[in-house]
């Protein structure tokens, strides 16, 4: 067992893991923040993308021993300090950007991740970003406009919501 | 200005809130005090005698707390199939047994055959590890091909059934001989065989069960991730583990996705229960994506021979399918209807054709089970009759869109009863067609294809005008066909004190909306607003007896139970409004909110009239119950029939064989819209998953059985990148006409209508490149098989 201190949502946690514990895994159950989900185990679906020390990674393959001393934010973390939506969150909400929810934590860290790198990204730039996120629900065409309004874009002449 | 409010507007999803913030609570979400860990030990090889299974060093590991194999459930009952199909010859389909874990033999790679339950997850997994080496199986020959599994009549997947056939199906064989004859007499046979490939449904969430039992009381809940809580309460209770249904509460809380795939009981949920109640502590367990893989039920699989036959100038006189479709290794409880009811009732399409027949065998292999993935039938139908229509047009060198539009039927025509068995109520299939033709801008399609030619690249357009029967469904009809269940659904409408609003409703949401839609609704109904209405649903022990959501029934159904059960609060409202303005109740009139009197100023708003219903100080008590709540149930007259009309254009880039979807057009017809945003979403989602099944996705087993696409590195989803901004319409509406909302449904529809128009626009780009031996490529249209078929 090994003992980690992290960083996780601006709050600091420590606990005793197994060498094979997955941050996922961590987060989940031993912090009960269930909001990062896992869809596939394989590091291909994105249901499980947080931040670590800023960067988009997958955490079901990303073991915690690793991470000691890691500032990590999740979807739990992700609204404003008074509990309202971030402009990224509110904008899928808006556009319809999420249906059964199961992807949509991975979505919005990605999505998150896309536009601090790219504060104005082109429809082909969010979809080439998003190649490591499914979505089964929404053929993608809302997600796609939500990332893209909520970086100020003007997405009223896109085919309809 | 579009509406802000109720029916009609674009109301903001109020679910979105909780799954933004990381909030939701899926089943793999919640955490039971003392839980503990199931992990199934599955067959490795398609087909094998179970030889020995040696539990004791499994048994001897740390945390283990039971194991459990096929034997343990040798004496309970097994999981049933839904529907009763007969054959032509009048003999009632083979229903092999489906045990909660195989035991005797393994009869697909995934089959459950072992269970342990541990401490924790990871102990659990270790012993089940230890369970499949002390498993002695006997590998016998796989059975995988459809027409080889018919063929061979001494390999069997299940000793007792031989030849592997369920059934084979004649629909309608009275017009058999009829068919025939129009067919021969035909000027014009196209003929065309086609492969409706098998999909794995892929909602995101994996399946989970948890179970639970109270050694106290005797109540046992299973919380798990279903589309239909009550069927599963029904399936678990009266035909498998035989608890009083009175005994079992079923929750499906946030179900990420099920597409059809969670409809149906499966083995694990009853295997949870029974763990519980053995070790009085809550079992879990949760698939990883690879048992999903294996085991969820797939979609589709048909092989199909279609002929049509038509004029020289292309009206169709008769359509004649030969179909071979694989059930899997065990009858999935939705897998008999599927093929046929829901499939060979729609091979006449939007046309009007004098003459159609449907033969469909329906074959056992050692395959995961398949069964309704979303559009369900309705989709390979559509694909059949949409390639086969397209490759006539090409063959009598006519327009296709002139083809379609020469059949389709007319507006006067409705009700129409087509020659395989349902009546239309109504429709306009010209409209959905002009719209498609114009937000598509076919008229500047060739100026787009010599930008594509001077790129190097081969353009194409592919159309489909497909219909679909939605809103599952009359029970009188259903049963007369073979269902065993009702396919009504109920709502509750709990008015409280202070005027709010609780709806309990049978049909279940996992993505559609239904807690914003069906409130929506409510509102509208009453004049009050959205936010005073909440939607409960997925929890047996809340909710009234309904069948759940799928087959776009939600709102055709289950709405209109609510629908009703408003009516009936309304006509209450209006004997408590009588009582209280000193009035006859028939001079009660309930507007914009409000019971008053007709032709006077005297009123009482629905608030007060709500107060007074369980504060009963002036009140008819002598005549009237207090409270206000009632419940409804509805039993459709018929199906609805949602119908549209697809256009697809592609670029392919011959070098590669690539395809890539330039613009893809839907012009829907769902009679009237709840909630266009929503509406929408379903519509983009739909399509999406067709536009996968015709390029990009595939279900392979090897000739061993075993399933060479079991996780995302192997079976391609569509991804962002794979696919366009759609362009949606919906406003060439003409309402159902016999439900009260006039709602049709709007779920399938993107994945029933896209398929072919995908295929019909490559096949479109190659004959336009000159490529005219290229008639039909199966699906999914990947780049080497295009590739090959452009050098053929």
């Amino acid at each position: 067992m090994t003992q980690v201190t992290m960083t996780v949502n601006g709050k600091s946690v420590s606990g005793k893991v197994e060498g094979r514990t997955l941050l996922a895994e961590f987060l989940r159950e031993g912090l009960r923040l269930t909001g990062t989900h896992v869809g596939c185990d394989t590091s291909q679906c994105g249901a499980c993308v947080v931040h670590v020390n800023g960067k988009a990674i997958k955490s079901c393959t990303a073991l915690v021993a690793d991470l000691d001393g890691a500032d990590v934010r999740t979807i739990e973390g992700m609204a404003n300090p008074d509990g309202s939506l971030s402009s990224l969150q509110q904008a899928f909400q808006d556009h319809h950007g999420l249906q059964c929810g199961f992807c949509t934590p991975g979505m919005v860290m990605s999505a998150a991740a896309l536009l601090k790198e790219n504060p104005k990204p082109t429809e082909h730039e969010v979809r080439g970003y998003l190649e490591g996120n499914i979505c089964r629900c929404t053929g993608y065409h809302n997600i796609v406009k939500a990332i893209m309004a909520a970086s100020g874009q003007d997405v009223s002449q896109i085919a309809a919501e | 200005m579009p509406k802000d409010h109720g029916i009609g507007a674009s109301s903001k999803r109020r679910e979105d809130i909780r799954f933004l913030t990381g909030r939701g609570a899926y089943t793999d979400d919640l955490a039971m005090q003392g839980q503990v860990h199931a992990v199934m030990v599955r067959a490795n090889v398609a087909h094998g005698r179970i030889v020995s299974i040696d539990t004791s060093a499994a048994a001897a590991m740390p945390g283990v707390l039971a194991i459990f194999t096929g034997a343990d459930f040798a004496d309970v009952g097994g999981n049933p199939a839904g529907w009763l199909i007969h054959s032509r010859d009048g003999s009632p389909m083979r229903e092999p047994k489906r045990p909660v874990l195989a035991h005797g033999k393994v009869r697909h790679v995934g089959d459950a055959y072992a269970a342990v339950v541990a401490e924790t997850h990871e102990q659990a997994r270790d012993a089940a590890e230890a369970v499949a080496a002390g498993t002695e199986i006997e590998e016998l020959p796989a059975i995988v091909d459809m027409a080889g599994a018919v063929a061979n009549a001494d390999n069997r997947v299940h000793d007792e059934i031989p030849d592997n056939l369920c059934f084979d199906w004649g629909w309608i064989e009275a017009n058999r001989d009829a068919v025939d004859a129009a067919m021969k007499a035909a000027p014009h046979v196209t003929t065309l065989e086609l492969v409706n490939n098998r999909l794995v449904p892929n909602a995101m969430e994996p399946r989970a069960s948890i179970g639970e039992f109270n050694p106290g009381t005797g109540d046992y809940k299973l919380t798990t991730t279903s589309q239909n809580p009550h069927l599963t309460k029904l399936l678990v209770c009266a035909f498998v583990l035989g608890i009083p249904e009175h005994k079992l509460t079923v929750v499906a809380p946030d179900v990420g996705g099920g597409f059809g795939s969670k409809i149906y009981h499966y083995g694990e949920e009853a295997l949870v229960l029974a763990a519980a109640k053995k070790l009085g502590r809550p079992v879990r367990w949760t698939a990883e994506r690879s048992e999903s893989f294996l085991t969820d039920a797939h979609g589709r699989d048909h092989v199909t021979t279609i002929e049509v036959g038509a004029t020289l100038d292309g009206e169709i006189l008769a359509i004649r399918t030969n179909t071979l479709a694989n059930v899997g290794a065990y009858l999935s409880n939705f897998s008999t209807a599927t093929p046929t009811f829901l499939h060979g009732t729609l091979m006449a399409g939007p046309y009007k054709v004098p003459h159609v027949y449907v033969n469909l065998k329906a074959v056992f292999t050692n395959t995961a089970p398949v069964d309704a993935y979303r559009g369900a039938g309705r989709p390979e139908a559509t694909y059949s009759l949409e390639r086969a229509i397209d490759k006539m047009a090409r063959e009598l060198k006519l327009d296709p869109v002139a083809v379609r539009r020469k059949n389709l039927l007319t507006p006067d025509q409705f009700p129409y009863t087509t020659p395989v068995g349902l009546v239309y109520d109504v429709g306009n299939y010209q409209a959905t067609l002009d719209k498609a033709l114009d937000m598509a801008d076919l008229a500047g399609f060739e100026a787009r294809a010599a930008k594509s030619r001077a790129a190097g690249k081969l353009r194409g357009v592919g159309l489909s005008t497909w219909i679909e029967a939605c809103g599952i469904a009359p029970s009188h009809l259903v049963g007369q066909l073979g269902s065993r269940v009702g396919l009504y659904d109920a709502a509750t409408v709990r008015v409280s004190a202070t005027g709010t609003i609780q709806v309990m409703t049978g049909a279940h949401s996992h993505g559609q909306g239904h807690e914003t839609v069906f409130a929506q609704v409510v509102a509208e109904k009453l004049s009050i607003p959205e936010g005073a209405v909440e939607i409960v649903h997925g929890d047996t022990s809340k909710i009234p007896f309904g069948m759940g959501s799928y087959g776009s029934r939600s709102l055709a159904v289950c709405g209109s139970a609510m629908d009703r059960a408003l009516d009936k609060i309304i006509a209450k409202g209006k004997k408590i409004a009588a009582h209280m303005l000193e009035a006859a109740e028939g001079d009660i009139t309930f507007e914009n909110g409000s019971f008053s009197v007709a032709g006077t100023d005297k009123a009482k708003s629905f608030g007060e009239i709500a107060f007074s219903a369980y504060v009963p100080h002036n009140y008819p008590l002598e005549t009237l119950e207090p409270g206000l709540e009632e419940t409804a149930f509805y039993d459709p007259n018929n199906f609805t029939y949602p119908a549209g009309a697809y256009l697809c254009e592609v670029e392919i880039d011959p070098d590669t064989g690539k395809v890539t979807i330039c613009s893809f057009t839907c012009a829907d017809d769902f009679g009237n819209v709840m909630n266009p945003m929503v509406v929408e979403g379903q519509v983009h989602g739909g399509v999406a998953q067709g536009i996968g099944q015709a390029l990009v996705e595939h279900t392979a087993y090897d000739e061993n059985g075993q399933l060479l696409t079991a996780s995302y590195m192997d079976y391609t989803m569509p991804r962002a990148d794979d696919v366009p901004f759609y362009q949606v319409d919906h406003s060439c509406a003409t309402p159902c006409t016999h439900n009260p909302l006039g709602v049709k449904g709007c779920g399938e529809a993107g994945a029933i209508g896209s398929p072919p128009a995908v295929v019909n626009a490559v096949i479109d780009a190659l004959h336009r490149a000159g490529m005219t031996h290229v008639t039909h490529i199966d699906m999914p249209l990947t780049p080497a098989r295009v590739w090959g078929a452009m050098q053929a």
